[in-house]
């Protein structure tokens, strides 16, 4: 690692150095879903804890209006956060860039999570 | 009532080809139905539209030979859902020649074929919104107007197990479906045994997408379910992969919305209350399953309407300044082709790579464009020439954008290649909708014949 370490740093981390899995893809014809899967429990619920990924910040960090989330699951059986959006346009449109949408998730490669939650 | 074993080589058929290795092992198990689907919707609504395949039909043939050849040497059945990648008629009249051909070439012993067809008729669907039986939208889309309708060109009807289980108990030996439920084909099996709902709707749900279930990640790798009465046991067949606890329960929300609820033709397999435990190495064990029948039977329909012809045109950018002026670049370029083609009647489409052009408005860093961009351009139009012209303007008068400061007057943009390439038509998906039936085999009549 080749950034300062201070005191405020050492309780951040990015999410994928967290997360097992970060991945998004289409959920029918209308929808991208997005899965953010973890290897243990302890990660996993300090990730809820933390607060980085809720229906807002998820909204926030793809420009999307609230109403266009359509569900928000915390999936315990797999340690997983699981969210879905509506799109813009169905997959496949002229203009969509992403027909599978699963290049999508790589806004939150990059989220920033206070493990000391 | 001990169990029976079904094993499932491939997620989509067709679209990669299987993995021999790790089929062959779970060939050698003796398995009781060898299975596949060969659909998908990920694929966008061109092939459905325009009824063609979005795979090679060398893979096609691959993948069929081998499940034939395999499923016959041992005398079990073998069922392919949603022919050809969309399931439309020719796709499965496609399918039942291979099968015939594969049969010939290899002078194979005489079987019963089977197939289905799920194409749906336009005034059949329109007769249903006239006689007051709305045709409901799924995932925020409204009811089915009259007016969508005409604007789509080719529908089909998603099968449950219905069609699947009258060709088993006809005594088929290949079945080729229609579109279907991926979960539906496999549980077609189990039911036909006579085993209950839930357990049979969650072995088809876990089997469909083959090794996506097991870790570590390699598609196109066989898996092998096993069920009784009251759990659901599923087996990595590729050495290296393992179907664990994590990767089982993990695969119950890959691609869909909401992990606990899979909604097929007549009812909703409920997940929420599984429990997974490892059973040996490779093979984790579900139970807690449920199923809710549906009140009403009610069928998805998937269609696919035609917008125009489609040129596909690229042109590159290197200059800072274009760079950050590149909406008024496109800008200009709209205005010469709304100039000469007027302000509708045709599209243009511009994917700017390098800033947005993979996530559109989503895109966080899309005010930080990369030192070089790669605009792709999607010119739309009812006529082939017309929507070449349209994508040639829109492609072509970027080079000669005429922003106020720019220092290179000699040319805008760099091009790879000087013209415009026929792409497929545009299509668009319109329908995303259910249908009430009264009968559950009402939309997919089926068929047979001995082959050999």
């Amino acid at each position: 690692m080749n950034a300062p370490m201070n005191a405020t740093m050492n309780t951040r981390k990015k999410l994928s150095d967290l997360a097992k899995t970060i991945r998004s893809k289409n959920a029918g014809t209308d929808k991208i879903t997005f899965d953010i899967i973890f290897r243990e429990r302890a990660t996993y619920e300090m990730v809820k804890r933390s607060g980085a990924l809720t229906r807002e910040s998820v909204c926030r960090i793809l420009n999307v209006a609230p109403e266009r989330l359509t569900d928000f699951v915390e999936y315990d059986p797999a340690f997983a956060i699981k969210f879905t959006i509506l799109r813009v346009r169905p997959s496949g449109s002229a203009g969509d860039g992403d027909i599978f949408g699963a290049q999508q998730y790589a806004p939150f490669l990059d989220v920033e999570v206070d493990i000391s939650a | 009532m001990s169990s029976i074993r079904i094993i499932c080589p491939n997620g989509h058929l067709g679209f990669a080809p299987l993995k021999t290795e790790s089929f062959h092992l779970a060939v050698e198990t003796r398995p009781d139905f060898i299975a596949a689907d060969s659909g998908s919707d990920d694929i966008g609504p061109v092939p459905l539209g325009n009824d063609s395949c979005a795979s090679p039909r060398a893979w096609q043939e691959h993948d069929l030979e081998q499940m034939l050849l395999a499923a016959r040497r041992l005398g079990v059945p073998m069922l392919i859902g949603s022919a050809g990648d969309t399931g439309t008629n020719s796709r499965v009249d496609m399918y039942v020649q291979i099968i015939r051909d594969i049969a010939a070439r290899h002078g194979l012993a005489p079987f019963k074929l089977g197939w289905f067809y799920s194409e749906v008729d336009r005034d059949l669907i329109r007769a249903k919104i006239r006689g007051g039986s709305p045709v409901r939208g799924l995932d925020a889309r409204e009811d089915l107007s009259e007016a969508e309708l005409d604007a789509t060109s080719r529908v089909v009807a998603m099968a449950g197990v219905h069609p699947f289980v009258k060709l088993l108990e006809e005594g088929c030996d290949v079945i080729i479906g229609g579109r279907s439920s991926d979960s539906a084909i496999f549980a077609a099996c189990a039911l036909h045994k006579g085993y209950p709902q839930a357990q049979s709707y969650y072995l088809g749900k876990v089997l469909e997408c083959a090794s996506f279930c097991a870790e570590p990640y390699g598609a196109k790798e066989t898996v092998m379910g096993e069920i009784t009465p009251e759990a659901v046991e599923v087996t990595a067949m590729a050495p290296w992969q393992r179907c664990t606890v994590a990767s089982v329960a993990g695969h119950a929300m890959y691609e869909r919305s909401n992990p606990f609820h899979e909604f097929v033709a007549g009812g909703m397999l409920d997940m929420t209350h599984c429990a997974y435990e490892q059973a040996s190495d490779r093979t984790t064990r579900v139970t807690g399953m449920d199923f809710v029948p549906a009140e009403e039977f009610r069928v998805k329909l998937e269609g696919s309407g035609k917008v125009g012809e489609r040129f596909v045109g690229m042109a590159g950018i290197r200059d800072p300044y274009t760079i950050a002026n590149v909406d008024a670049v496109i800008d200009w370029a709209r205005r010469q082709t709304e100039e000469r083609f007027g302000p509708e009647g045709w599209e243009l489409h511009y994917s700017v790579f390098g800033r947005n052009g993979v996530m559109g408005d989503m895109e966080p860093l899309k005010d930080q464009p990369g030192h070089e961009l790669c605009v792709v351009v999607q010119g739309i139009a009812p006529t082939r020439e017309m929507a070449e012209e349209v994508c040639m303007t829109g492609t072509r008068q970027m080079f000669y954008a005429r922003l106020p400061d720019v220092k290179g007057t000699a040319g805008g943009v760099s091009f790879v290649l000087d013209e415009v390439m026929q792409a497929s038509p545009a299509y668009r998906w319109t329908l995303n909708h259910t249908m009430a039936v009264s009968d559950p085999l009402e939309l997919f009549p089926t068929h047979t014949a001995t082959v050999g």
